[in-house]
């Protein structure tokens, strides 16, 4: 996979979620994403930002224009450092939630997008990271 | 403070969301919706989502918790104007909206409020009861 064009920004308030929108948004379009598709990595980030301030304690989400022979994509990295989830395998499932959400946002994210990966260690932080093929 | 404008029309509120809302805008116009029902003396809440290009799982609950208030405080609520793309992705999300009414655009959101409000059992006889009602 290669990175054709990268950047970075903070994730550490609910203002910064719907900056995260929005640049995941233009992103999307230079991609030529189709508008469902863009809809949908769109509110997979919403939900991963959110996820990042309100369990991670903020962070940073890295998007990446990506290719992989003549595909192309988009990948988006949230990184926190902040205490981890103890059970991935629960935390992944529709309605588990230790915030008072609705536990959508990581199983939902997952739906939204190609690929789906999440790392955590406990007291050390999450890595989420999707992508999503144009 | 940043807010969402509520207009009442008759016995309904309107509102039409324009901007893109994070999460504290959304739970203040879900605050200030609830009082506004009680100090009209609202029957009906129409809410314009036409603008919203995204809907994700804070901004659905928040929705449903409209919905939900309303209805216990005797007023219905209709959402209108979803966009197609919007729609499909909330499905995938796993969010259907229990609870919630929708209609294609504001006209026949309208017409499903006034025709909520005609219709329900009892609901133009003055039963002086709620005394929400003057004619």
């Amino acid at each position: 996979m290669d990175v054709v064009k990268t950047e970075t920004h903070p994730v550490r308030g609910s203002e910064d979620v719907v900056l995260v929108r929005q640049a995941v948004r233009a992103r999307a379009v230079e991609l030529g994403f189709s508008l469902v598709d863009q809809t949908k990595i769109v509110t997979a980030a919403s939900e991963l930002a959110r996820n990042t301030v309100i369990y991670g304690g903020g962070g940073t989400v890295t998007i990446d224009a990506v290719t992989l022979g003549s595909r192309r994509g988009l990948r988006l990295t949230f990184l926190d450092e902040g205490p981890g989830i103890k059970d991935v395998e629960q935390a992944m499932k529709d309605g588990f939630t230790t915030g008072g959400g609705l536990g959508l946002g990581l199983s939902g994210a997952k739906r939204l997008s190609n690929d789906f990966e999440l790392v955590s260690t406990v007291g050390q932080g999450t890595r989420v990271t999707i992508t999503r093929w144009r | 403070m940043e807010r969402i404008p509520i207009l009442k029309m008759g016995e309904f509120l309107l509102v039409t969301v324009q901007v893109d809302m994070h999460d504290r805008l959304a739970t203040t116009l879900q605050d200030d919706l609830t009082e506004r029902i009680v100090k009209a003396r609202a029957k009906g809440v129409l809410i314009d989502i036409s603008s919203l290009e995204v809907i994700d799982s804070f901004i659905g609950r928040m929705l449903g918790n409209i919905a939900a208030m309303s209805r216990i405080l005797d007023a219905q609520t209709v959402v209108v104007g979803m966009r197609p793309a919007v729609a499909i992705t909330l499905v995938e999300l796993g969010l259907s909206l229990p609870g919630v009414r929708t209609a294609l655009n504001v006209e026949r959101g309208m017409d499903l409020l006034r025709a909520a409000l005609a219709g329900a059992p009892g609901a133009p006889a003055d039963n002086g009861l709620d005394g929400r009602r003057q004619d």
